[in-house]
């Protein structure tokens, strides 16, 4: 039963991933991502992670993905743009790449042949996962905090208002705008 | 432990159905309910006319709602123009999935039950945005952005206002956060903030007045749905209700003891206390005007973050000092 929704949802989010990368709409291409993500979640769910999975949908789907579509709303990108994708992704630019991921996928796939298929049949709760982040990878999450406490800087940084033009000595102007 | 799996489907199923029937049509009677109290405070009479007490105004607005015109604009995104106002609906019925109506009722026990909820909050904002993009106007393209930008601000307050819940009860299962409230005493009292938190950011989630700001008539016509007409606007509209009833039941079931109560049965004590807060939040909407939309998200960032934080900081210190 579950390795059939297993695979299920692994079609779905296969599919998904192809439509999001060929739609020349961008808001549709989303969509697509989005669809991907939530089958993923599906997936971290059925092999017994279901923080993994509610994680997956809060802060990639819900949040993450939300931003990307505020940003194509904001670009109000129209047809011309979708005609210009359009002819970006011809046929002798993607063919090439492809055969060359084809290569690597064909490894991959052997190489997990090789190995014997482990099903966790475990479910991992939440306090479990808490109690292991907060304990030996305590530094990874204290390494990823401050990564994020950079961006949050950063972004601080780079919205912050400029001083007054008034203020500034004139001709400076022209080459801090350059 | 004994069900075959034939009997959990078919035990689940007629909750389901008797979910979804119950819903849908208290989110209808909702809307005369809504005119109706806010009629009452405002000194008028609100619809009075059909039926005994107007009650029969919902089958009006049925009729009426099913029957009009569903236009589609020739200019809009046509397929999500008509995903949007399905999302809001649907995020809204499968988030009810996990909330404990009493004892032995309720869809599924999921033990990252808090979690799923707040995973079909944030994606229930996807309806209001993708209205307001497929819309293909100008206004509905305002509304979505203030929707987008909205939700995802108040969403991180709420996710951490409910943290202080899941420090005391230790779990993210609702029936769990229930039962350790009957051991514990209603976590209103040592969740105080947590709950002013979650109440506030739940009225923005769901965006009702007075954080209606996506659909704020007065400035953006109708907001994101200004392109919206038929029983797709009517989709919409359940959505609101449906998200106003489910903040109203979640808020029961974390702060106010959901079906623990004496004398009477769980499941009444559970409709019972959810039905106040939905009167709450009628009653807000008569009582308080809109703010500015740069005073909303200012409050948000600057009082609501802050004092979810502390809160979430201070419940866990003195968790700690009463274990340790």
């Amino acid at each position: 039963m579950t390795a059939t929704l297993f695979y299920i949802a692994a079609a779905v989010a296969v599919i998904s991933t192809v439509l999001a990368i060929t739609r020349t709409n961008a808001a549709h291409a989303l969509l697509y991502l989005v669809v991907s993500l939530l089958s993923v979640a599906v997936i971290f769910y059925l092999i017994g992670a279901p923080l993994a999975g509610a994680l997956e949908v809060i802060v990639y789907a819900g949040a993450i993905m939300v931003l990307f579509v505020f940003v194509i709303m904001m670009l109000n990108a129209g047809r011309a743009t979708a005609r210009q994708e359009q002819q970006w992704l011809s046929t002798s630019a993607w063919t090439l790449p492809a055969l060359l991921c084809a290569v690597l996928l064909a490894e991959l796939v052997y190489v997990l042949q090789q190995q014997d298929t482990v099903y966790l049949d475990a479910h991992i709760t939440p306090k479990e996962v808490g109690i292991l982040l907060y304990g030996p990878y305590l530094l990874a999450v204290e390494l990823a905090s401050m990564l994020l406490l950079a961006g949050l800087v950063g972004a601080y940084h780079l919205g912050r208002e400029d001083p007054p033009p008034d203020r500034r000595q004139p001709g400076t102007a022209e080459q801090t705008d350059a | 432990m004994n069900d075959t799996w034939l009997d959990i489907l078919i035990g689940n199923g007629l909750v389901i159905a008797i979910l979804l029937v119950v819903l849908l049509s208290l989110a209808a009677v909702l809307i005369w309910l809504e005119r109706r109290l806010l009629g009452i405070w405002q000194d008028r009479l609100g619809p009075n006319r059909v039926g005994p007490l107007g009650i029969g105004q919902v089958l009006a607005d049925m009729i009426k709602i099913f029957t009009k015109e569903d236009w589609i604009p020739p200019f809009a995104d046509r397929a999500v123009f008509i995903l949007a106002p399905t999302i809001v609906v649907i995020t809204m019925l499968l988030a009810f999935a996990v909330v404990p109506f009493a004892p032995g009722i309720g869809i599924s026990d999921l033990n990252i039950g808090l979690l799923f909820f707040l995973a079909m909050s944030s994606l229930a904002a996807y309806s209001v945005m993708l209205a307001g993009y497929s819309s293909n106007n100008k206004y509905a393209l305002i509304g979505g952005l203030r929707a987008a930008a909205q939700t995802v601000s108040y969403e991180v307050f709420m996710g951490l206002a409910l943290m202080g819940v899941v420090i005391l009860a230790g779990s993210f299962n609702m029936r769990e956060i229930v039962q350790a409230q009957a051991a514990n005493g209603w976590y209103i009292v040592p969740q105080f903030f947590g709950f002013v938190v979650f109440l506030i950011a739940g009225i923005a989630e769901s965006h009702r007045l007075p954080f209606d700001l996506p659909e704020a008539e007065h400035e953006i016509v109708a907001g994101f749905h200004t392109e919206y007409s038929g029983m797709k606007f009517g989709l919409f509209f359940i959505g609101e209700y449906l998200g106003v009833i489910l903040i109203s039941a979640i808020i029961t079931t974390l702060f106010f003891g959901g079906w623990l109560g004496p004398w009477l049965p769980p499941l009444v004590w559970f409709c019972l206390k959810t039905l106040v807060f939905i009167c709450f939040f009628v009653l807000l909407r008569a009582a308080i005007p809109r703010p500015r939309y740069d005073q909303l998200m200012s409050f948000g960032w600057k009082v609501m973050l802050p004092l979810a934080l502390v809160n979430l900081m201070v419940t866990g210190a003195v968790v700690l000092v009463q274990e340790g």
